[in-house]
């Protein structure tokens, strides 16, 4: 019976505990942002996991590190990524003439190779579902998340991205940290 | 001030009184949406309404509008007059709670002697309004909502009827002037100091009756969608929303009345010290209900007829026995 009168009371105490909880809540500064008329800080913004993108190479900012494997669009749950390798350049007729000849000669001929980097790198974002399975999947660590917070649009091409062209952009605007991944690709 | 038309003055008064409180009500809907939505957003440290005026102020009248704008659906197989009737039986007794309550010294719409009894009485025709929406919805979710609106309304009553009956004895009268002029202007003079169970039971009660968290469980969204009220589509849904808010303020009105003094306040007696009390208590109960979770059922009528019964008995009694002597 008394043991019944102290946990009511204990209750009633923890009562007025969750008040003075949600009273210090109230008389606290917000933690929300208005947008659109004030943006989000950067502090907040490094921990946001936007669509993915591409990271550039040290020495060359505007060429990803992909290498045009293709394990990213082969495991992604959402099929939202398309890579296409490139062609290896079309030798010269007098390049052909020279291997030809080489080649009869019987030495070693150096075929031209097609650069790893690709060709065409599309994201279709209204399908993605940011799981992250691509990030993890790239072998040279050339996806990660990006930081990209405003992306409201009106119409859903809108959220079809080529992302070489978007690191071209970056590396524009951006010399240097486009190849600084804000969180290590991971 | 001479009535027109030869009317009684008696019943002008009335009639005068009826239309104030109609404006009154309906005001007091907006003001209540906009500080519950703003209280709601500040406890959870986000701004609450923004966009419509400044600092969203218009916010409750665009709710209105699209409120009053919307089409009124009747479910099929759903009992079309007793649907339509439960809200308009929900808000009617509203006006009738609203007379014998002291705005202030003169701002009483009807003097009576048995003013409580008639608040008492005439609050428990919700719970019918509840009951009937509920039941001729033809859904079950309001149908369970109507069940625990009876069972919670049932549980809740007495302990607030004992609450209220120990400051009756008290003061020997059901007129609620009465017992606000029985009280002085200080706090340390109000019926509060001398009957602090009595509130706490009063108060607890109140929150029930007018189901507003933590005993929402006629309504608990996260259960039940909407409770009594899911199929009801704009106007319908908002007399019920009104008619709860119109309910509130009665229960404050009478709490504020019976344990805080009413207008007596500390010095300028006046309505304004009426309106600030009542004010406050619904900005406690806002805050109680951004605060605690819903209690589930059990919890609830537990609560009432193992706690506050007893509790709201033997209070009665100690009342009764220090009045004798």
């Amino acid at each position: 019976m008394i043991r019944e009168f102290g946990k009511a009371l204990q209750g009633l105490w923890s009562l007025a505990i969750g008040l003075g909880v949600t009273f210090r809540a109230f008389v606290r500064p917000q933690v929300t942002v208005h947008y659109p008329r004030a943006t989000v800080d950067d502090a907040n913004l490094r921990t946001y996991h936007g669509h993915v993108e591409l990271i550039g190479k040290d020495d060359a900012p505007e060429v990803p590190r992909c290498i045009s494997c293709g394990m990213c669009a082969m495991n992604c749950p959402s099929a939202c990524l398309a890579v296409v390798k490139q062609k290896a350049p079309k030798p010269t007729p007098e390049q052909t003439k020279a291997m030809e000849e080489a080649e009869a000669r019987g030495e070693k001929v150096k075929k031209p190779t097609a650069p790893k980097d690709p060709a065409r790198f599309t994201y279709d974002f209204s399908l993605c579902s940011l799981c992250g399975t691509c990030v993890e999947s790239c072998p040279v660590d050339s996806l990660r998340f990006s930081t990209e917070l405003y992306q409201a649009g009106f119409d859903r091409n809108d959220f079809h991205f080529d992302l070489l062209a978007r690191l071209r952009g970056q590396a524009e605007s951006r010399p240097g940290e486009a190849s600084t991944p804000a969180q290590g690709g991971q | 001030m001479n009535p027109p038309f030869g009317i009684p003055p008696e019943l002008f008064t009335i009639l005068l009184a009826l239309g104030l409180l109609a404006g009154f009500v309906g005001l007091n809907g907006l003001v209540l949406v906009y500080l519950e939505r703003k209280v709601a957003g500040h406890i959870q440290r986000r701004p609450g309404p923004f966009e419509v005026g400044p600092h969203g102020i218009l916010q409750p009248l665009a709710d209105a509008l699209k409120l009053v704008g919307k089409q009124l659906i009747t479910p099929r197989g759903a009992d079309k007059w007793l649907f339509w009737t439960a809200p308009i039986i929900s808000f009617a007794p509203v006006f009738v709670l609203f007379l014998p309550i002291p705005f202030g010294p003169v701002l009483t719409a009807m003097e009576m002697d048995l003013g409580l009894l008639l608040i008492l009485a005439f609050a428990g025709i919700n719970v019918l309004a509840l009951c009937l929406a509920g039941w001729s919805s033809e859904n079950k979710w309001s149908l369970l909502g109507a069940a625990r609106a009876v069972a919670q309304s049932v549980a809740y009553e007495i302990p607030l009827l004992l609450a209220v009956l120990a400051i009756a004895f008290q003061f020997g009268s059901l007129n609620l002037s009465t017992i606000v002029s029985g009280q002085g202007a200080w706090p340390w003079q109000w019926n509060i100091m001398v009957q602090p169970v009595a509130f706490f039971i009063y108060f607890v009660c109140a929150l029930a009756e007018t189901n507003r968290a933590p005993f929402d469980l006629p309504e608990a969204e996260s259960e039940l969608t909407a409770g009594f009220h899911t199929e009801y589509s704009g106007m319908g849904f908002g007399i019920f929303f009104l008619a709860e808010y119109a309910n509130m303020i009665v229960v404050c009105a009478v709490a504020t009345a019976l344990f805080l003094g009413g207008w007596n306040g500390p010095a300028a007696p006046g309505v304004w010290w009426f309106l600030v009390k009542v004010y406050l208590l619904l900005l406690v109960m806002m805050w109680f209900r951004w605060t605690y979770p819903r209690v589930r059922f059990d919890q609830l009528l537990n609560l009432s007829w193992k706690w506050l019964l007893p509790l709201a008995l033997i209070n009665l009694l100690v009342t009764l026995v220090l009045v004798k002597i």
